[in-house]
């Protein structure tokens, strides 16, 4: 496509300014460039119209489904305000709770055993790499009976490990941390040169002082990218999370809100769309501001849909 | 890059030691105090954990816990495992919920375990005794007062010898001192615990329902009985009329002199054919794969949901690939103005929580309220999510809607490294739009974006998410006996099937489904790990 507007480009200074505006050319840009600004609109519409329903819904005092239809007719806070007599704040702690400690582990754990992979060579390494590699392609989420039964089992032992525990849900979401981030980082790991670590070694600087204080500060943007998958991902389970948290206290925003709307959507849906406003936008910017890094990350290796 | 200018770029931190470890003392410094507070902690955790594995007798735990804390210290402490200091904490969730998760489930796909068979043969045991507990004619009855701590309840009850002893459901009853009786014998003043006065438990329907539902044992063995009361003042052991006979493997109903003895599934059967409700798991072989294809009940729904879940993964990657592909081109412009802002909105459905979107949809797709019938069909009551067709195609519309910015953003970023000199050598052989997209551009395309494809297949196989929170799976099959329906896929039934959201429980069942999945899974990463090999060969 771009090779197309470069030979335009091309020929027009020589006769631009005499034909900027001829019949000719304008039906050569609107065959070219100018068809893509109403397909734009419709798929502008298609992108954002449930996502500004769902304000209008926020925003409409009524706060059922039966009377939200009309955009906008209706403006008022008395949703947001309404979340406060509901549970919600504490899914949000939830959520943040969950969340945040398994973004922080995962990348704590990958950024230690992608260091370990890219700077030692130890017998296995190969070989614990493969396996890595197809063990990540069986998601913890089909196994999600065994892993029921086995927190089943370990709650009898130590109860903070047991179904209805937050930690023992991080601790299953860390279960999948190396598996999902340790190649991501590994590539990245393997950019810093060697020389570096060497050199510090040289200087008589330990492992441990050589991975904290050398590699952890150059490798910022990866975890930070890595740290952020793995909160999304989680933020989105829905199954491992329902398993998991089984009283209303203890549930993550996934949970709570589907426990809304699967009984009564009808009549909480200004606080669901209410909910999910506030849940969405830190999410939504966020994810709009690092576009250009998290893009990288996809392509590496993650996926959503 | 020398030595000498690297150590200038990077000066050793303020918080670090600022002579270098050669000249300065070689001894244990910040990083060790560091570390051995770690591995005190640790160690201190661990060896609660192993205590408490102890009381409740689980060995497999106990045995496991102790080998991955003797292994940390000696990684940690030791000078040689290096490469083991990063990688431990790591492997070690890794083993436990995802490797072990994955061949426990084996294991359990090839057992009956589920309702009625939920533990050992021991416990299936003690659940007996316990379920066919009665009050023996004329056994005496001692007087008693309910005792609380915090939430859990316990009842002091005073013996025919006047020694008060005091029990909760979890903990066997066990002779207490400074207790404090009245003049009939019933405890008023319990150390550590907070006695409930008669009228109390009388007066709540609540508490009283839960007071005359508690058991508390005798003994740590079943068969002495238990505690129970009917009033709250007083006391009386139920034992079950059941014995248990350890040598013959046998359970004799004293009443009846009926005799249950164990059958090889998992159940205690009289010589009638009665059987007992509380049963233990066993290996049944391949008995629940066969059940999973054979069996009338599931052959014919897991057959469509099989069916369905490739077209639906395969249907997803397509329409979004070729959506957010076709936006790619169209729009990777640049003579296009306000492409940025474009690319935003066009994203937006990405950057939405998947679960809230699917919650949305669900409401606006609804036939009597929603918006997508009031704006665009003219308030007509379609039911797109209670037809099986529609629903299907509801599912997958949404799944375009959410995954196809995915596409647009991954195909962008992949034609904007295409080489351009490649597509001008083609040009300059005549070749047109079309042929260049075709015989250049998408295959070019594809060495970076089919493993890519193949990921979201996989993902979308499994989409829980969009699925429960969409249709839950429905419109339910007319007439199936399985709680399954039109738009569930095998993740879905699995998590119906498996009962771990209430109902009746077939882990073993789920499993093996589990495990067909993952047979699937693994021989389509194969397959197509093998084709991108291919194409990078181009």
């Amino acid at each position: 496509m771009s090779s197309v507007s470069s030979t335009t480009s091309a020929q027009a200074p020589a006769t631009a300014t005499v034909e900027r505006r001829t019949p000719g050319r304008r039906r050569r840009w609107w065959a070219e460039v100018g068809w893509k600004y109403p397909l734009a609109a419709i798929i502008v519409f298609y992108a954002a119209f449930p996502l500004v329903y769902a304000l209008s819904a926020a925003l409409n005092p009524r706060g059922s489904l039966a009377g939200s239809s009309s955009l906008f007719s209706d403006v008022g806070l008395a949703n947001f305000a309404a979340l406060g007599g509901t549970a919600y704040w504490t899914w949000v702690t939830n959520t943040l709770v969950v969340c945040g400690a398994s973004a922080i582990g995962a990348v704590a754990m990958g950024g230690a055993a992608a260091y370990a992979f890219s700077r030692f060579r130890f017998r296995g390494r190969r070989a614990s790499l493969t396996t890595l590699l197809i063990v990540q392609m069986f998601p913890q989420t089909v196994a999600f009976v065994a892993v029921f039964l086995l927190l089943n089992a370990l709650g009898e032992v130590v109860p903070s490990l047991g179904i209805n525990s937050k930690i023992a849900l991080i601790c299953v979401y860390l279960g999948g941390a190396l598996g999902a981030n340790t190649f991501l980082m590994y590539g990245y790991f393997n950019t810093i040169p060697m020389e570096i670590d060497e050199a510090a070694r040289i200087d008589g600087a330990s492992h441990a002082q050589v991975f904290w204080q050398l590699i952890m500060p150059l490798v910022v943007p990866i975890l930070a990218v890595v740290g952020l998958l793995a909160f999304i991902s989680s933020f989105g389970d829905f199954i491992l999370a329902r398993i998991v948290l089984t009283s209303e206290d203890n549930w993550t925003l996934a949970v709570g809100m589907y426990q809304w709307v699967s009984n009564q959507l009808t009549s909480r849906w200004g606080l669901f769309a209410a909910g999910s406003m506030i849940a969405a936008l830190p999410v939504l910017v966020l994810f709009l501001s690092l576009q250009r890094f998290i893009v990288g990350g996809l392509s590496a290796g993650s996926v959503k849909g | 890059m020398s030595v000498g200018t690297d150590s200038e770029v990077r000066p050793p931190r303020a918080d670090a030691p600022r002579e270098s470890h050669a000249r300065g003392w070689r001894g244990p410094g910040w990083g060790f105090l560091v570390k051995l507070a770690l591995m005190m902690v640790v160690n201190a955790i661990g060896i609660l954990a192993i205590v408490a594995a102890y009381n409740v007798e689980s060995w497999f735990i106990l045995g496991v816990l102790a080998v991955l804390l003797l292994v940390a210290d000696w990684i940690y402490f030791a000078r040689r495992a290096v490469p083991m200091k990063y990688l431990y904490p790591g492997l070690i969730f890794l083993a436990v919920f995802q490797i072990f998760t994955l061949f426990y489930t084996g294991y359990v796909a090839f057992t009956n375990y589920g309702t009625g068979h939920l533990g050992s043969q021991q416990q299936a045991v003690d659940a007996a005794l316990i379920q066919d507990e009665k009050r023996l004619e004329d056994s005496p009855s001692y007087p008693l007062s309910v005792v609380r701590d915090g939430d859990v309840l316990g009842f002091a009850i005073s013996d025919a010898d006047g020694v008060v002893s005091l029990g909760t459901p979890e903990q066997p009853l066990e002779p207490i001192g400074g207790v404090v009786v009245d003049e009939s014998g019933r405890p008023v003043e319990v150390p550590g615990w907070e006695v409930v006065p008669r009228a109390q438990v009388l007066g709540n329907p609540t508490l009283a329902a839960e007071v005359t539902s508690l058991r508390v044992p005798v003994s740590d063995d079943a068969e002495e009985g238990s505690i129970r009361t009917r009033e709250g003042s007083t006391g009386a052991i139920y034992t079950s009329s059941l014995e248990w006979d350890p040598a013959a493997q046998t359970l004799t109903n004293t009443e009846t002199g009926v005799v249950f003895s164990p059958d090889d599934r998992g159940n205690f059967v009289s010589p009638d054919g009665d059987r007992l409700a509380a049963g233990w798991y066993v290996g049944v072989g391949f008995e629940n794969f066969q059940r999973a294809f054979t069996d009338a009940a599931y052959a014919g729904p897991l057959l469509k949901v099989t069916a369905w879940t490739f077209a639906f993964a395969a249907l997803t990657v397509l329409t979004s690939f070729g959506l957010g592909l076709l936006f790619a081109l169209i729009y990777n412009d640049e003579r296009l103005r306000g492409r940025k802002i474009l690319r935003t909105i066009f994203i937006l459905p990405y950057a939405f929580p998947a679960f809230m979107s699917a919650l949305l949809w669900r409401g606006m797709l609804n036939s009597e309220f929603g918006v997508i019938n009031d704006w665009f069909f003219f308030g007509a009551d379609i039911g797109w999510l209670s037809d099986p067709w529609l629903a299907k195609f509801a599912v997958l519309w949404v799944n375009l809607w959410l995954s196809y910015p995915y596409w647009m953003l991954v195909t962008t970023g992949a034609l904007q490294s295409l080489p351009g000199d490649v597509a001008e050598a083609a040009r300059i052989d005549g070749a047109g739009r079309w042929r260049m997209f075709r015989s250049i551009t998408l295959p070019l395309l594809m060495v970076s974006t089919a493993p890519l494809a193949i990921a979201s297949f996989a993902f979308n196989f499994n989409n829980f998410t969009i699925i429960y929170m969409l249709t839950g799976g429905g419109p339910a099959f007319p007439g199936a006996s399985v709680p399954l329906g039109s738009t569930d896929i095998l993740i879905s039934a699995i998590y119906q099937i498996s009962g771990v959201a209430g109902g009746r429980a077939d882990y073993g069942l789920a499993s093996a489904l589990s495990i067909i999945v993952f047979i699937v899974i693994g021989v389509i990463s194969a397959l197509a790990f093998r084709q991108t090999r291919k194409l990078e060969e181009i």
